[in-house]
């Protein structure tokens, strides 16, 4: 697709290799192995930091700063998922070693460092990002330099890059299926929408409302607050006074905290359901912070849940825990994290090299069977099929999954009807 | 938009929103009352008040994990030794803090400013290091979690009562230390004279180190209290510092009253126009508000009326 502002085009033979490639060469074939799966030359054409027996990664997420809480699960996740495959033999014969940067909850951080990966250390591919600003401040350079990054956060959607794998759902896999379900199994007539006041909470609450408004339902009020904010009496005071069926909260950060402490306080019971609570943006990781007993009641519509049954996300929960401690919880975002150098490995094997441009070709069509989330594909548009859950919120922090769409949802990052 | 309303229910519906205006208002009281005793007082600009009031909500954690492992019978009434922990814990910090670092700055404010933010960074990063990056949920007694079911609609939250009262108690003791006690008397006249009040035999270095410590552990029992709104993790003291020095600016930044004052017209002013407009509209409209006010009065609401 962006082939044109590749700085290393795909199928160049490199018949004029450079001194370092020579040398390079030269040590190869000097070192190689009686079994070696394939050879250098063939799996790399494109000067990709690979030898005969490792390739690098790299990861790129907040380990300070204020997302340090949201994202170090996804490194986790991802260093977890490298260390299995590597256990397993690596991929085409070589071991992962992943290089891991700081972005320090901070965008030109972000941007910076994903030039470093790319251009020093030459990594195959990129995990990493988790807000939408973080990843908006790293597409540029992942495109110029012809990168891959796999990235693992819900997210509002109206983006496909080449560059990118999205990993988590788009607005409209996660909004729908939660919207109809309540609308179906609670009878729900009337909807709050509440979210902080950034991108992707007004994305999902435009796709939201347009939903509703189609299936001839009434949106009773929509608010916004700044993130960080603290005091939502005021708000809590408007649903009692419109008295919604359905509160669909996109609330997130420290404000999560704040919103359902002074919910459950201000006498709102969620277990009794009127109104009842919908969101998008808790999954456990965030329980930990609000409480169980703060948000038993609550509905979640996501893809994962870590109480999902499945024999694949028993190993995976069982594998996490005793990589990562008995007591961490695993969330939506974390599972989507993992299946990143799974997806990238898959990709790698069909396309029988690491050269970005071959594992892009590559990767539609990618299928996973082992998700923790169960059967995952890749579609064309470099997004993901899965089916999308509804969790109850129970008191020791966990969501009983109440519902499950039958079908994979097909990814619509460009909902029509939606914008 | 009140059309489709009755109107005992409109009266029920001002009648909280009147109460959530105190519930802000005390929550302001609390956060500003520790800074307008450091920077009104003392003029240090202490940018690490927000992790002053943090160390408290880890205290409270802390305490609510201890009673819970070994004194579960005596749950309900941890929070109460939990804020006494907390307000011996940031003032031993802050002394000590004082001692460290501030002391050598009190000829040169603004570098408070560089200081004391280095030192928020500090702190957050011994947080994050100490109790992990992510958000620690405080379990709270259950007497604290309900609500008075006043009328049909009108619900009042206990924690919200809790918090109102605590406020005023923390108020008054203040205010009593300040203007009816000895030790607030040599306060007051380090503040206005540091040289002159040596001179007349006033142990200025001790204090300066209680009353930065009085602030200090005062912001302790602030984020003790708060851990029942609120979130409590390495970087939660930074949701707070804007609005703590807002309060305090606008009150006047010398005046205990003015403090007070200032965060009453914030605070209603702010949760009259949440309820009218949405929440951001109604943050932007009350900072507006606030400037126009610093623009015709730059000394705030309150000012000291001393000759200088």
């Amino acid at each position: 697709m962006a082939n044109t502002i590749n700085k290393h085009p795909a199928g160049s033979r490199s018949k004029l290799p450079g001194l370092v490639k020579s040398l390079m060469g030269a040590a190869a074939f000097a070192s190689m192995a009686l079994t070696a799966p394939a050879s250098l030359a063939e799996v790399n054409t494109t000067d990709l930091a690979v030898t005969e027996d490792t390739v690098k990664v790299g990861i790129l997420h907040s380990v300070t700063g204020t997302m340090a809480i949201s994202e170090t699960g996804s490194v986790q996740a991802e260093k977890l998922a490298i260390e299995q495959i590597n256990a397993m033999g690596g991929v085409l014969g070589r071991k992962i070693e992943y290089v891991q940067e700081d972005g320090a909850s901070d965008w030109p951080t972000f941007a910076e460092k994903s030039r470093k990966l790319l251009l020093n250390d030459k990594v195959a591919a990129v995990f990493g990002c988790w807000t939408s600003a973080s990843r908006k401040a790293v597409l540029p350079v992942f495109e110029q330099y012809n990168g891959m990054l796999y990235y693992p956060t819900f997210y509002e959607g109206l983006e496909q890059s080449p560059n990118v794998i999205y990993t988590g759902q788009e607005a409209t896999q996660q909004i729908l299926a939660g919207i109809d379900w309540v609308v179906k199994e609670k009878k729900a007539k009337t909807f709050y929408l509440l979210g902080s006041d950034y991108i992707w909470p007004r994305t999902s609450n435009k796709i939201a409302r347009k939903h509703i408004e189609k299936l001839g339902l009434k949106v009773v009020g929509e608010d916004y607050y700044p993130l960080g904010h603290t005091q939502f009496n005021s708000i809590i005071n408007k649903f009692k006074l419109k008295k919604p069926d359905v509160i669909f909260a996109s609330v997130v950060g420290g404000s999560n905290v704040a919103f359902y402490k002074q919910l459950k306080a201000a006498g709102i019971d969620m277990t009794k359901e009127k109104p009842l609570v919908l969101t998008i943006s808790v999954t456990e990781d965030e329980i930990l912070g609000i409480g169980g007993e703060n948000i038993d009641g609550a509905y979640a519509s996501m893809k994962y849940f870590q109480s999902l049954t499945n024999d694949n996300n028993q190993a995976f929960v069982k594998a996490f825990k005793e990589r990562w401690g008995d007591d961490i919880v695993i969330g939506d975002v974390t599972q989507a994290a993992y299946l990143g150098p799974w997806l990238w490995k898959a990709a790698v094997e069909a396309a029988g090299s690491f050269d970005v441009d071959k594992v892009r070709a590559a990767s539609p069509g990618i299928e996973l069977t082992t998700a923790p989330e169960g059967y995952v594909k890749v579609h064309p548009n470099h997004h993901l099929w899965s089916k999308t859950r509804i969790g109850n919120a129970k008191t020791d922090g966990q969501y009983e999954i109440v519902y499950e769409t039958p079908e994979l949802i097909e990814p619509d990052p460009f909902p029509a009807g939606y914008q | 938009m009140f059309a489709d309303y009755s109107t005992s229910e409109l009266m029920s519906i001002f009648a909280m929103q009147g109460f959530a205006g105190l519930i802000l208002f005390s929550v302001f009281v609390l956060m500003a009352l520790g800074l307008a005793i450091i920077f009104g007082q003392m003029g240090v600009i202490n940018m690490a008040h927000g992790e002053f009031m943090i160390l408290g909500a880890y205290v409270t954690y802390l305490t609510s994990n201890v009673f819970s492992e070994y004194m579960p019978s005596m749950f309900g009434s941890y929070f109460f030794i939990a804020m006494i922990l907390a307000f011996i814990a940031a003032g031993a910090l802050g002394m000590f803090v004082e001692w460290a670092l501030i002391r050598h700055l009190y000829k040169r404010p603004l570098d408070t400013l560089l200081a004391t933010w280095g030192l928020s960074l500090i702190l957050q990063q011994i947080y994050r290091s100490v109790f992990g990056a992510r958000e620690v949920g405080v379990t709270l007694p259950d007497w604290l979690m309900g609500s008075f079911q006043l009328s049909e609609i009108v619900e009042v939250p206990i924690n919200g009562i809790f918090v109102m009262t605590l406020a005023i108690g923390i108020s008054l003791a203040v205010a009593a230390l300040m203007y009816k006690s000895r030790w607030g008397i040599q306060v007051r006249s380090v503040v206005q004279n540091r040289p002159m009040a040596g001179a007349v035999g006033i142990n200025t270095s001790k204090v300066d180190r209680l009353t930065f410590g009085l602030g200090c552990g005062i912001a302790g029992v602030a984020g003790s209290a708060f851990t029942m709104i609120g979130s409590t993790g390495p970087t939660s003291g930074q949701l707070y510092i804007v609005d703590t020095f807002l309060v305090v600016v606008f009150g006047g930044a010398a005046s205990l009253l003015g403090t007070i004052a200032s965060a009453f017209t914030i605070s209603q002013a702010q949760s009259t126009m949440e309820f009218f407009l949405s929440g951001s509209m109604a943050k932007v409209l009350t900072l507006l508000f606030v400037v126009v006010i610093l623009m015709l009065r730059p000394q705030g609401l309150f000012s000291l009326k001393v000759r200088r």
